[in-house]
């Protein structure tokens, strides 16, 4: 029991020792400060702005930001359509893989240029090699892109009455070639070493010791799974992801791939306090984060760790906690440790099947996806997090008395009408998509019956996952729903789509407008951002907004089944 | 601060009036301005149809009584929230009429005009007949008949009427002190006035509109406000309307009036019903402290200024110098010195000569002159004095008496030269005083620095907000008084256009500039500033270009104005915070009662024991209605301010509303739900 927590604390540990330091990294490499690999990188970095025909020192406002964002978006969402529809003909499949039928394609497009990689196929047979290399971009370029969309607000949130806010090509070609690049270069190398295939051979054949032939899928692994844990994208290379032997085959690669998980999201709000040149700032959001993070995690890892209430029933002791769907060579606290890591960024990786989870740990993972902002994906975790800091400084400067301020910018009609947007599209989204697939089903549950393996209140926590993972952008699965269909793959993808551009069209906006306005110096009547009391602020209103609006179907899903079991 | 209407909540005829207009309230027109309410306005209606449906045979609803007292309550909720913005208006109207009660019936005695030119005839007419432009007269004993500019002559006269305050003022034709304000009496002397407003049309009469709601408009600060809470009703909508399927899903069904009522306790409805009344009484508190505000949004802004402008006389300091010190010259007898002193202010009427006096202490009634002259100040010699029994007593300014000492032959002593200087230096007037010709002492005049004001300067500085004297002192004087009193900052020797350009700066660095004026040469910087209050006695230039009208030409008034404004936006984050805190135990009380039939496992849920799931559900929307009408007294007199630093008061209001909202429901649904078992 010990040495699986000492197992998660060292894993944390290590990660907060990295994090800080590499935020502080990201920050220069934003700025355009001196740093080491500037003899190797700049280039490179020239040679891809001259290719584009980009100056990097154009600055640009908040909406020549976005219109980049969406037309590179959209053209790599072209591309990656084509590819999966032809991946039959195209070269690299050794195995012979078919094409993606169009709503499967369509789907994984969206699923990985969202930075979601909700995964509706199995990468053993449903893709070539050559549309594994090309996911395998779309999971930089999608954690690229969310990065480079919180470093627009970042020096948004810094300038003063201004509309330029730097390049977006600037920030985004550097983020991959100088942060994303060298990280997942690090990453696969160790992985390659420690028993994860590296290869463009097709599948090997090995004879068991029963004497049987098995046909063992292997491709280029290590490089993909080292960018899926790096950039919150989660996508596996085969189908049960960082369960697979082969994927993540020891406790020394799990430690890495943890570790990765969470690794960039936290550096950046350490990024945020450098370039802003406010640290406090950054200790209380991390704050903030780390106490939502936490008050998910042990409640999993505690209840992970003594077992399923069922099997207790039964009168079956479990030493190692709740196996069902877990890998032996984890355990129950590495695997409930990931579990939540992987759902409160919004990776979707998963080292363990989360549909066996007990059914309050099913909820919390649940939570962290439904929050979506305690530390959150790559870039976009923080601004889901700004819109809550924009709620909250508006409730909480009427109650110091003054018209609210954040940064020394007024919060006005506008700002609250794109925050309020944003902060209901979440809920609408899954709420939505699990209202009409709960309906679909409850009037008609033989023609949909394929759909869910467990009916009652496990086959509704599977549908709401499904939703919830879509719209935070996570892409891990409850599995155990029937998801490969037209209906799943459209709507999904809907979700996707509108869960991944809007909530950062939103905070780009909101910090674009706050940054134009006029800078109002702080006085002593100022709220103050960088204090405990702001945070607990703010971790109300996460908690009132987005975790209260679930209540009602948390208690449909996990909370009655938990209760039914007890 | 003054007040004439008793300061109580609820008076019996006011009650009265907001109970017929919370029922004028319910029209559709009306309820569609606050989107929160107008929801909870649909929702009864839904729920009258259910009833009807029920009473016609439908059995999936569950019993009519139930449906009905779940219609009840909706509805009452309703009246409540308007009940609550009714009284806010009649508590106003209430106030501005007593006002202007004042100023009906008078008679106004009109000059009659031929053409351009004005006659010397006189016709009586009601005052409401005066158009503007009319010129009327007013004589010892008149009531003004309406707000107007004297043009010819000067009077007291009482404005007790509008100010509460006894003492007459003196006004006159030309200069600032030319408005005269109607309802008030003139009590000695003749003047003619201009009228200067339309009937219907003075600042007391747009006041008396903006209460009463036909020119109320959100200000921009109400308007994010609302947009919040649209936003979390929105969020409200989805998670009812999506709970249907969930309940098909679960094979649970749910009843329409269980439907509603989650939604209508899960909406912010506590803000939502007292948002309104908030900010009208926050203008009516203005308007208790006897300012007129011209807009809801001026009070607003008044919460978030970062600089006052304040002018050092009447504001900072007494309004006059009085005499503090005596210093004889060398070799002159020190009671010598004082009865000269005395003698040369026998005739001084001016403040400073009655101070001086005073400091004496010696009773004047002893002296028995033979043949004084009297010397007057003038412009020119700057002294004045007194010619007695061949003595020449003079007092003046140094440089004045140097002048005429040296002029006669005597030096101006070195040790009076240094007296002189210091006295200066700290602030201070010295009044050099010569026996023909001879310097004999000096006499120090000080600003006496209002008592209570440096604490005041020091609340201001813990609100954050910067103060400014303003003066016509040279600096050093100035900066004296500035480091004695407190302020922060100060502007010497004056010119109305230096005020101007200190706003202009301060603004341009992002601040909101306060200032309170009552000169037409103080007109642009009031219209500058973000908050220009203007004085009451001010000129018509002042009052049009300020947003506010100070009635007690007081100027430490907009020290209460800015805590107005800053309660103002408190009372609305605080009510905020603490209707959406409730929904925490309003979740606990109705989602396990929608499902307790089908899914048993879910009452571990019901964690404060409620009695059955109707008792339930009724004792969340009973307590949803009451808490609007047990939270109007706080919405009308505003969240208690307390200069502590903003994050210690985030800390207090999220401690008593925050945490407050969480638990008050929980007690009150539980207690409520106790009450109704017993009925059901």
């Amino acid at each position: 029991m010990s040495t699986e927590i000492t197992g998660i604390s060292i894993m944390f540990v290590l990660l907060i020792l990295l994090a800080i330091p590499l935020g502080k990294y990201i920050g220069k490499v934003y700025s355009n400060e001196k740093t080491w690999l500037d003899g190797l990188l700049n280039p490179i970095d020239r040679f891809f702005f001259k290719l584009g025909g980009v100056n990097p020192l154009k600055e640009m406002n908040w909406k020549q930001h976005l219109l980049a964002l969406l037309t590179i978006n959209f053209i790599w969402f072209l591309l990656s359509m084509f590819v999966l529809m032809n991946m039959s003909w195209l070269p690299l499949n050794p195995d012979h893989n078919p094409s993606m039928p169009a709503d499967l394609a369509f789907n994984t497009t969206i699923s990985f240029i969202s930075n979601t990689n909700l995964q509706h196929y199995s990468g053993e047979t449903g893709m070539s090699y050559f549309g594994q290399l090309t996911v395998m971009l779309f999971q930089f370029i999608s954690a690229g892109c969310g990065m480079a969309m919180a470093a627009v607000v970042f020096f948004a949130m810094k300038e003063k009455a201004t509309d330029k806010l730097g390049n977006f090509y600037f920030f985004f070609i550097r983020t991959c070639s100088r942060i994303l690049l060298p990280l997942a270069l690090v990453a696969a190398v160790i992985f390659a070493f420690n028993g994860v295939p590296m290869t463009f051979k097709g599948k090997d054949t090995i004879t068991s010791l029963q004497g049987d032939t098995v046909q063992v899928s292997r491709g280029p692994v290590a490089a993909f799974v080292a960018i899926k844990q790096l950039g919150t994208n989660g996508g596996g290379f085969f189908g049960p992801n960082s369960a697979h032997p082969l994927e993540n085959p020891s406790y020394f690669t799990n430690i890495i791939q943890t570790i990765y998980i969470l690794l960039i999201p936290i550096a950046m709000v350490f990024t945020m306090g450098y370039i802003l040149k406010r640290r406090k700032l950054a200790w209380v959001i991390f704050g903030v984060m780390l106490t939502g993070f936490l008050l998910l995690l042990i409640p999993t890892i505690i209840n992970e760790m003594n077992g399923n209430m069922a099997i207790t029933k039964m009168g079956i002791a479990q030493p190692l906690g709740s196996m069902e769907g877990k890998e032996i060579r984890f355990g129950s606290a590495a695997s409930a440790y990931w579990a939540i890591n992987t759902t409160c960024t919004s990776n979707g990786s998963v080292n363990a099947m989360h549909d066996s989870l007990t059914p309050l740990s099913g909820m919390f993972v649940m939570l962290g996806m439904m929050v979506n902002s305690l530390f959150g994906g790559v870039g976009v975790g923080f601004l889901n997090f700004y819109i809550f800091i924009i709620l909250a400084v508006f409730i909480s400067g009427l109650m110091v008395g003054r018209t609210p301020e954040f940064l020394g910018k007024k919060i006005e009609a506008r700002e609250m009408k794109i925050a309020m947007i944003i902060a209901l599209l979440h809920p609408l989204l899954i709420l939505a998509g699990t209202a009409i697939s709960s309906y679909l089903y409850a009037h008609n549950s033989t023609a949909y019956a394929s759909w869910l393996n467990n009916p009652g209140y496990h086959g509704f926590s599977e549908m709401l996952y499904e939703y919830t993972s879509s719209s935070a952008n996570n892409g891990s699965g409850f599995e155990g729903l029937g998801d490969n269909t037209p209906f799943w793959n459209i709507t999904c993808g809907i979700v996707m789509l509108l869960g991944r551009y809007l909530p950062i069209i939103g905070p780009v906006a909101i910090a674009g407008i706050l940054a134009n306005k006029k800078y109002i110096p702080e006085s002593a009547g100022t709220l103050k951002t960088d204090t405990g009391t702001f945070g607990l602020m703010v971790f109300a209103v996460i908690v009132i907004v987005a975790a209260l609006s679930f209540f009602p179907a948390l208690a449909l899903g996990p909370i009655a089944e938990h209760f039914s079991i007890h | 601060m003054k007040q004439r209407t008793p300061n109580k909540l609820f008076q019996s005829d006011l009650v009265k009036e907001a109970l017929r207009d919370s029922f004028i309230k319910l029209s559709p027109a009306k309820m569609f301005r606050n989107p929160v309410m107008f929801t909870v306005w649909i929702g009864t209606i839904v729920m009258i149809g259910v009833c009807i449906w029920i009473a016609t045979g439908e059995q999936s609803q569950g019993n009519l009584t139930y449906n009905i007292i779940v219609t009840g309550v909706l509805f009452i909720t309703l009246l409540f929230a308007n009940f609550a913005e009714a009284i806010a208006e009649a508590r106003g109207k209430a106030q501005a009429n007593s006002l202007r009660k004042t100023r009906e019936e008078t008679r106004a005695k009109l000059l009659q005009q031929v053409g351009e030119v004005f006659m010397n005839e006189i016709k009586i007419i009601p005052s409401s007949y005066l158009k503007k432009g009319d010129v009327f007269v007013c004589e010892a004993g008149d009531i003004i008949p309406s707000d107007g500019e004297i043009i010819e002559g000067l009077a007291t006269i009482d404005e007790s009427a509008i100010t509460g305050e006894s003492a007459p003022v003196i006004r006159e034709a030309g200069g600032d002190k030319s408005s005269v304000t109607g309802g008030t009496k003139v009590l000695s002397d003749k003047i003619k006035v201009k009228v200067t407003t339309e009937q219907g049309e003075s600042f007391l009469d747009k006041m008396i509109a903006l209460v009463e709601g036909a020119s109320r408009q959100k200000t921009p600060n109400e308007i994010a406000l609302t947009i919040l809470l649209a936003g979390f009703t929105l969020v409200f909508i989805i998670v009812t309307v999506t709970l249907k399927p969930f309940g098909d899903y679960a094979h649970t069904p749910i009843t329409i009036a269980a439907f509603i009522s989650l939604f209508v306790c899960l909406i912010p409805t506590t803000i939502g019903g007292l948002l309104s009344a908030i900010g009208i009484a926050g203008m009516d508190r203005a308007l208790r402290a006897n300012v007129i505000t011209k807009s809801g949004k001026a009070v607003e802004t008044a919460g978030d200024i970062d600089v006052l402008l304040l002018d050092k006389t009447g504001t900072i300091t007494i309004g006059n110098r009085k005499a503090t010190n005596f210093y004889p010259a060398h070799g002159v007898d020190e009671a010598h010195f004082i009865q000269s002193v005395v003698l040369s202010s026998l005739a001084d009427e001016t403040p400073e000569g009655k101070s001086i006096i005073e400091l004496a202490g010696i009773d004047i009634k002893n002296f028995t002159l033979t043949n004084p002259r009297f010397i007057k100040f003038t412009a020119e010699t700057k002294s004045s004095g007194i010619d007695v029994d061949n003595v020449r007593i003079r007092k003046g300014a140094a440089d004045a008496i140097r002048q005429l000492c040296e002029r006669n032959g005597n030096t101006f002593p070195e040790e009076t030269g240094k007296i002189v200087k210091g006295i200066s230096s700290n602030g201070g007037t010295p009044l050099v005083v010569s026996e023909n010709e001879k310097v004999i002492g000096v006499i120090e005049l000080q600003d006496i620095i209002k008592p209570g004001i440096q604490e005041r300067f020091q609340r201001l500085r813990k609100m954050g907000i910067k103060t400014v004297m303003v003066t016509g002192d040279n600096p050093l004087t100035a900066k004296y008084i500035a480091e004695k009193a407190g302020v922060d900052d100060f502007i010497a020797e004056a010119k109305p256009e230096d005020k101007m350009n200190y706003i202009r700066k301060e603004q341009k660095e992002g601040r909101l500039v306060a200032m309170m004026g009552d000169g037409t040469n103080d007109a642009p910087a009031l219209a500058q500033a973000d908050v220009g209050v203007a004085m009451n006695s001010g000129t018509q230039a002042a009052k049009e270009a300020g947003n506010m009208v100070d009635l007690d030409n007081d100027p430490t008034k907009l020290i209460e104005v800015v805590e107005i404004g800053k309660q103002l936006l408190m009372t609305r984050g605080t009510l905020t915070t603490f209707s959406i805190a409730n929904d925490v135990a309003k979740y606990f009380a109705i989602v396990p009662a929608l499902f307790i039939t089908s899914i048993p496992a879910l009452q571990a849920l019901n964690i404060m024991k409620l009695h059955s799931p109707e008792t339930a559900i009724l004792s969340a929307v009973i307590f949803n209605a009451i808490i609007i009408p047990l939270l109007i007294p706080l919405a009308l007199k505003g969240v208690t301010y307390k200069p502590i630093g903003a994050s210690a008061l985030l800390r207090r209001n999220l401690f008593i509303y925050g945490l407050g909202g969480v638990v008050v429901p929980f007690i009150g649904i539980k207690l409520i739900d106790v009450l109704v078992a017993l009925f059901i």
